[in-house]
């Protein structure tokens, strides 16, 4: 893998210093110590050096979980199944703008020094492909042979290492849509209440992060077991390990560690602190005015870029549609339906006896993101949208959502269509 | 059964769960709509639903369509779907006969509020498949005839050969005292009735508006037509109902592909009360 340096590096202070987020510091007078930790929560707090790390891999891989978390994979730090803190992308980070993604080396041996990839971890609770439905022709008939719900009993349960804060509030938008009401989904159930969730902190924002502006990030503050954070200064790497829930500090007992200091709590909250005022992006938090811009004649410009590719629906964490696809063997004597990931991009999505509702990519962008930040709210309590910047880092055209907000939210002084 | 089956836990219903039945009877409507009528000995449980619910439809390998129910609520022993073979999956359940079998999910969604006419005038007007959602309708209303003052059909097809249920439209006018006015957009050398869109009927009934509900199911420029004239009637807006169409998936509001801004047609709908979609029903590619 080539580790290029990035065209417009403005972060290369941060990137090589040991103590990179010392370099970020705010004045003191900004400071405000007492958010840090949020002692409401926190029943149990310890520091672990990179060796605990290792055990607390072993501790959950004894107790069955399969350890998925970031690895490296062509090019990219991608979620999968990992043994131990070998195949964690050690010494990486990720450089990410409109349309662009690189890896790049960092000199402080951080594990989690990176902000997020391409894949979600959306995939492993509400997978791209599930059968519904196995059928076995019989005579006139047919009988099924399989469903949906029998399927899960076979997998192990799932420790997720080092999900962000902005997926994990992803994660309770997707308990919203598939735990709670009539449309309980098996698959996802079953998966997710045995998943651990050992959560990490971003204390560097990604290039095209803005959860801070969404309120849902960067410090990891509810639905964990357990939550890290990485700290690496003045030569030594050590994570700060708090627990979230009683099975996590069940974990957190028999792991141990010694107490955190003082001053390294503050530290936490310095680099939080940080890190939210070094995001470059925000969205405002009034979008109220959002319902009204539906003929706003920025959906025929971003119309003309997007490329209705559905890249952004893909990796996006809060995404959820799906379709349902039916095939049979050969003989015809069997048959399955599978449901995949479907995007509201695509051709068909909409497609009904009488015509295609939304025929055009502006109705669809437009759909897209009326859904994120104004259905969404109407639908499920709350925006669906996390702030990761995925879908900015991953649009071929760049395309940035949170400039296309901006943009909508500018009064329409004239347009052909407006005034047709 | 066994005695293991009859002390195994009682599964959780799972939405998704399809339930084979066997087609006992299948009668072709017109030439391209066609009414099956479902056995439902080999349900778990008996089927229950109300009027203006749907159903999910499965053909061995093929997929899955949404249906309404077109059946009486009250006859248990059979579910009947009346399907304008218009898609792949519709194409291939004109393919079935007695017999043979097909996967049920449902019933899901939304009912058309019968209450909502008790002691008023009742106003029903459909466009073409519409009017199959709203039979179970007709049938409960006649079932309490007296509970309700007038009550008033008003029905387009595309042509005399196209219209649904021929025998039951002329009982209905006949026997139950509703006032049933039939229009075609094409007639032909035997039709003797009106010609026009359905919404040129209401210069033939005279509506105390302030007393009747209306329930509308049709094409969607069918319905917005529809909206304006009851509106210009003096129609209140939340005495009038009204039943949508999306593309559907899941039928269970997870799949996304029905969503009409806000609502989900699957489990908000398909019937609306109008002042909840009145405005996204004005937007175009909503």
């Amino acid at each position: 893998m080539q580790a290029k340096p990035f065209s417009q590096n403005d972060s290369d202070s941060s990137l090589s210093s040991a103590s990179w987020w010392h370099v970020l510091c705010l004045p003191e007078a900004l400071l405000d110590f007492s958010r840090s930790p949020p002692t409401h929560i926190v029943a149990l707090m310890l520091t672990i050096e990179i060796e605990g790390l290792r055990r607390l891999l072993g501790i959950l891989s004894s107790r069955g979980y399969l350890l998925l978390g970031p690895t490296i994979r062509d090019g990219a730090i991608v979620f999968d199944a990992i043994r131990s803190v070998e195949d964690l992308p050690s010494g990486w980070t990720d450089l990410q703008a409109p349309a662009s993604y690189k890896l790049q080396k960092r000199d402080d041996g951080a594990l989690f020094g990176f902000a997020i990839g391409p894949v979600t971890w959306k995939k492993f609770l509400f997978p791209p492909r599930v059968r519904l439905l196995a059928a076995q022709r019989d005579g006139k008939g047919f009988t099924i042979v399989a469903e949906q719900h029998a399927e899960n009993e076979a997998r192990p349960p799932m420790a997720f290492i080092g999900i962000r804060s902005c997926e994990l509030r992803a994660l309770g938008l997707h308990d919203r849509i598939f735990m709670d009401g009539e449309g309980s989904d098996p698959t996802f159930r079953a998966l997710r209440e045995s998943t651990f969730i050992v959560a990490v902190e971003c204390l560097q924002p990604g290039g095209t992060c803005f959860c801070a502006s969404m309120g849902t990030g960067p410090a990891v503050e509810e639905g964990f077991d357990l939550a890290l954070t990485e700290m690496t200064s003045g030569g030594s790497h050590t994570f700060i390990v708090r627990a979230g829930s009683g099975r996590g500090e069940e974990v957190l007992r028999e792991l141990g560690g010694r107490e955190t200091a003082n001053d390294e709590a503050a530290r936490r909250a310095t680099a939080l602190e940080c890190a939210r005022e070094d995001m470059g992006r925000t969205v405002a938090a009034d979008r109220s005015w959002l319902a009204m811009a539906f003929e706003h004649p920025e959906w025929d410009e971003v119309a003309k870029r997007c490329l209705a590719c559905a890249n952004c629906t893909m990796v996006c964490p809060t995404c959820f549609c799906s379709t349902v696809e039916d095939s049979t063997d050969l003989s015809g004597e069997k048959a399955e339906r599978w449901r995949r990931w479907d995007s509201c991009f695509t051709a068909d999505f909409t497609r009904v006896a009488g015509g295609n509702i939304r025929p055009t990519t502006r109705s669809r962008y437009r759909q897209w993101l009326m859904h994120k930040f104004s259905y969404w709210v109407d639908q499920f309590g709350a925006a669906g949208c996390v702030g990761c910047g995925r879908c900015i880092t991953w649009c071929p055209a760049g395309i940035d959502i949170t400039e296309e907000l901006s943009a909508l939210r500018a009064p329409v002084i004239h347009s052909p269509r407006s005034a047709s | 059964m066994t005695h293991e089956a009859m002390t195994a836990p009682a599964a959780v219903p799972d939405p998704m769960t399809v339930h084979p039945v066997s087609i006992r009877r299948v009668v072709w409507e017109t030439d391209d709509t066609f009414t099956l009528f479902l056995d439902l000995d080999r349900l778990p449980r008996p089927f229950q639903f109300r009027a203006g619910q749907f159903n999910m439809l499965y053909v061995f390998g093929v997929g899955e369509a949404a249906i309404s129910i077109s059946s009486d609520p009250v006859k248990s022993h059979t579910l009947a779907h009346t399907i304008h073979r218009v898609g792949t999956v519709t194409s291939a359940l004109a393919q079935l006969r007695k017999g043979d079998m097909i996967g049920v999910r449902g019933p899901f969604g939304t009912s058309w509020p019968i209450e909502e006419g008790s002691g008023k005038d009742v106003c029903i007007i459909a466009g073409g498949i519409g009017l199959a959602p709203l039979r179970p309708v007709m049938y409960e209303m006649l079932r309490r005839r007296q509970e309700f003052g007038r009550v008033i059909l008003l029905y387009g097809a595309r042509s005399p050969l196209d219209l649904l249920y021929r025998v039951e439209l002329e009982q209905w006018g006949k026997q139950h005292h509703v006032e049933v006015i039939v229009t075609v957009d094409r007639g032909d050398s035997s039709w003797k009735g009106h010609i026009g869109v359905v919404t040129a009927l209401f210069s033939y009934i005279k509506l105390d508006a302030r007393e009747t509900a209306a329930f509308v199911c049709g094409p969607e420029m069918m319905m917005k037509y529809t909206l304006d004239e009851l509106e210009r009637r003096g129609l209140p807006e939340n005495q009038v109902f009204l039943s949508l169409e999306r593309n559907m998936k899941c039928a269970i509001g997870i799949c996304g592909h029905c969503q009409f801004g806000p609502e989900f047609i699957c489990k908000d709908g398909p019937v609306f009360r109008l002042p909840d979609v009145r405005r996204l029903l004005e937007r175009k590619e909503m």
